[in-house]
């Protein structure tokens, strides 16, 4: 499969567009280290699934998009959310079960989302976006649009059943799908050697009748490059396209341990680092005079500082009452009479 | 453009199948809504195994009406996914047996979107499927399933008996914001009856008296509403007076016209075909005896499948399915048991 170099690819990006990428992928890392403090120290309530280390994957895709392109996402989602546009306070609220947050808290980490960014949820259930991200692209060409939807998901997703039934009706019906996965080599806690026998998913996009593209996860301006590409297919009405970038997330598939963990050497975790999406970012950045090591430095310190006031937001809101407990089960609406 | 069960004037009706009811419904949504569509299996060119959607791919066209893949997982995902961004599915799936095929994205996704996002998504999607056993379709294309479907907050389910009835729940069921089951009895299929001409509702979540007696309250869900009536007769020449309450609406339960029968009868059973152990009558006689034990003067009986798949053979399969005799003997049975 080609795989994408992003040789003198910054020079024809505009600059906002380089500082767009580099500052979803910071809110992004920022964010997701702070809540991994958080659930270490029992705040937050639950399990987090962390996104540090995919970080150039969500925010090289979503800059292509609007508030009118769909996401589906995964139980990984903190990273998709920010990337489209997430508020921090109510992502915090949300993660810390209340009421002010995105979902009242009656989602929590796993299925955070946010309709108006067109965010369609995190998700439980791997692979459980998938069929949703088809019906999402399905509506937007019924309607008549040319908006898209990327359906976010990871090698271990791809042995799903869901995965084949929605990769082939999205190739039969051309909807303007992308489906984005996310490969870190591993499926929760089993190494992709073990749980598929092939490499690249991208060689089952030709199963399905679509295009498959592997891209290096690491490398922003890369996916930003190939998700350009898939996604201009999809708006001009030429379907579906599989787009595999290979990333690697840092901590454990659930929780913080990032080094120790018995599934994978510390060796690994350690040479993934070494080729870390923002640090390698900052440094070409800086190189072509877009972003000087200052100013990287003043847009992490910024980004903290909201990260903090969204947690004091977060911690001072209220729990939700009980009597919230059964409420929006149903939607009370009907269709108006046409 | 839409009346209640009890119109003030007579509409225009006339005879139509159980079929053709269900087809009239979705056409009639199809043509009031363009961002109603239907898809399943074999939907579009074959107008559906049952001939459901007969004739509404060459009234509406390929962009209205879908073949689907055989892929039940996907073509709910579609439904929830296209709910979510502004479209009314009509999602089919061709035997209710498959909603297993089905199950994460019913159960997990399209049951609890709304409840996970704190309310700020509705999927207005409509899923019709066929079920029941009596056509020697054996024990993969006959279940009812009912009661893991009522057993999942998010979803509504409505279970016509009539052709009338089915008209009216389908066309709720589509205008409905929610996720509901719309379950029809494929046995049913050929049954026929009056059906206004124009476009009408029967409100989720209403039950109906079919058949107001004193003595006796019989709930009988789908086609075992037919066979209760046909209990009712049989009873009625022994001298007992039958009341048979027809739900229509299983979740949510229209628990108080259930259980206003039984304040009047003091007695009652719950018939379905759906195997009896865990069956959806094991909570609609738990609730009957809650709000009505002190009116009641006997337990509260249920009649359903015995505890084995469908079997394949006529020979067994009529001994299978509840019918007027087993229901009538349930009732006597019963009526032995009373203080």
């Amino acid at each position: 499969m080609p795989r994408k170099r992003a040789a003198a690819r910054e020079s024809a990006i505009k600059p906002e567009v380089l500082l767009d990428l580099h500052r979803r992928m910071v809110r992004i890392r920022i964010f997701e280290e702070e809540a991994g403090r958080l659930v270490e120290s029992a705040k937050i309530p639950g399990a987090l699934h962390l996104y540090v280390g995919q970080e150039a994957v969500a925010s090289g895709v979503m800059v292509h998009l609007s508030n009118n392109d769909q996401i589906t996402s995964t139980h990984r989602g903190h990273g998709h959310l920010v990337a489209k546009g997430g508020d921090f306070k109510l992502m915090f609220a949300e993660l810390f079960g209340r009421v002010t947050g995105y979902c009242k808290g009656k989602g929590g980490s796993m299925h955070i989302s946010d309709m108006d960014l067109g965010m369609l949820g995190a998700n439980g259930i791997v692979a459980g976006g998938l069929p949703i991200a088809v019906g999402a692209a399905f509506s937007n060409k019924y309607r008549g649009t040319d908006f898209v939807t990327c359906a976010f998901f990871g090698d271990g997703a791809s042995n799903e059943g869901a995965f084949h039934e929605a990769a082939n009706m999205a190739a039969l019906y051309s909807v303007p799908c992308i489906f984005v996965c996310e490969n870190n080599g591993y499926g929760e806690f089993t190494p992709q050697a073990r749980h598929q026998a092939i490499s690249d998913v991208a060689d089952r996009a030709a199963g399905y009748g679509m295009p498959g593209v592997v891209v290096d996860g690491m490398d922003v301006l890369a996916v930003f490059e190939a998700a350009g590409e898939a996604i201009a297919r999809a708006r001009r009405g030429e379907g579906p396209t599989l787009l595999e970038c290979k990333t690697y997330r840092y901590y454990d598939h659930v929780g913080v341990r990032g080094l120790g963990v018995k599934y994978r050497t510390d060796d690994e975790v350690i040479a993934w680092r070494e080729r870390d999406p923002i640090e390698a970012f900052e440094r070409q950045l800086a190189e072509i005079g877009v972003l000087s090591a200052e100013q990287a430095q003043a847009a992490h310190e910024e980004i903290l500082a909201e990260v903090y006031e969204a947690i004091e937001f977060a911690e001072a809101s209220d729990f939700p009452d009980e009597s919230t407990l059964l409420e929006d089960v149903y939607s009370p609406m009907t269709a108006e009479a046409r | 453009m839409t009346t209640t069960t009890a119109p003030a004037e007579a509409p225009a009706t006339r005879t139509l199948s159980y079929v053709a009811a269900v087809t009239e419904a979705i056409r009639q949504a199809m043509e009031s809504d363009p961002t109603v569509f239907l898809a399943g299996e074999d939907v579009a060119e074959h107008g559906s195994v049952f001939g459901l959607t007969r004739g509404l791919l060459d009234e509406f066209g390929p962009q209205r009406v879908y073949d689907t893949p055989i892929s039940e997982s996907a073509i709910v995902g579609l439904g929830v996914g296209a709910a979510a961004t502004g479209c009314r599915p009509i999602i089919d799936i061709m035997f209710m047996d498959f909603i297993a095929e089905a199950g994460d994205e019913i159960l997990n996704q399209m049951a609890k979107m709304r409840y996970m996002f704190g309310g700020k998504v509705s999927l207005p999607v409509t899923l019709m499927t066929s079920y029941g056993a009596g056509r020697s379709m054996a024990a993969q294309h006959s279940q009812s399933l009912e009661a893991w479907l009522c057993h999942i907050p998010g979803l509504k389910v409505v279970m016509p008996s009539t052709p009338y009835d089915v008209k009216g729940l389908m066309t709720a069921a589509i205008r409905d914001n929610n996720p509901v089951a719309v379950l029809l009895n494929k046995v049913a299929f050929g049954m026929t009856g009056e059906v206004p001409e124009e476009s009408y509702t029967i409100p989720i979540g209403k039950g109906t008296v079919v058949r107001v007696g004193r003595d006796f309250t019989i709930v009988g869900l789908g086609r075992m509403v037919q066979e209760s009536l046909a209990a009712a007769t049989l009873l009625a020449e022994e001298g007992l007076d039958v009341e048979v309450v027809d739900p229509r609406t299983l979740q949510p339960f229209d628990t108080a016209t259930v259980v206003e029968s039984v304040q009047k009868t003091h007695r009652a059973i719950v018939v379905h075909e759906a195997v009896r152990f865990g069956g959806i009558g094991g909570e609609f006689a738990a609730q009957i005896q809650e709000e009505a034990f002190d009116y009641l003067d006997a337990p509260v009986g249920r009649v359903g499948a015995p505890f084995s798949p469908v079997p394949f053979s006529p020979a067994l399969e009529g001994k299978y399915v509840p019918n007027a005799e087993r229901i009538a003997a349930a009732v006597r049975q019963i009526l032995g048991k009373q203080v």
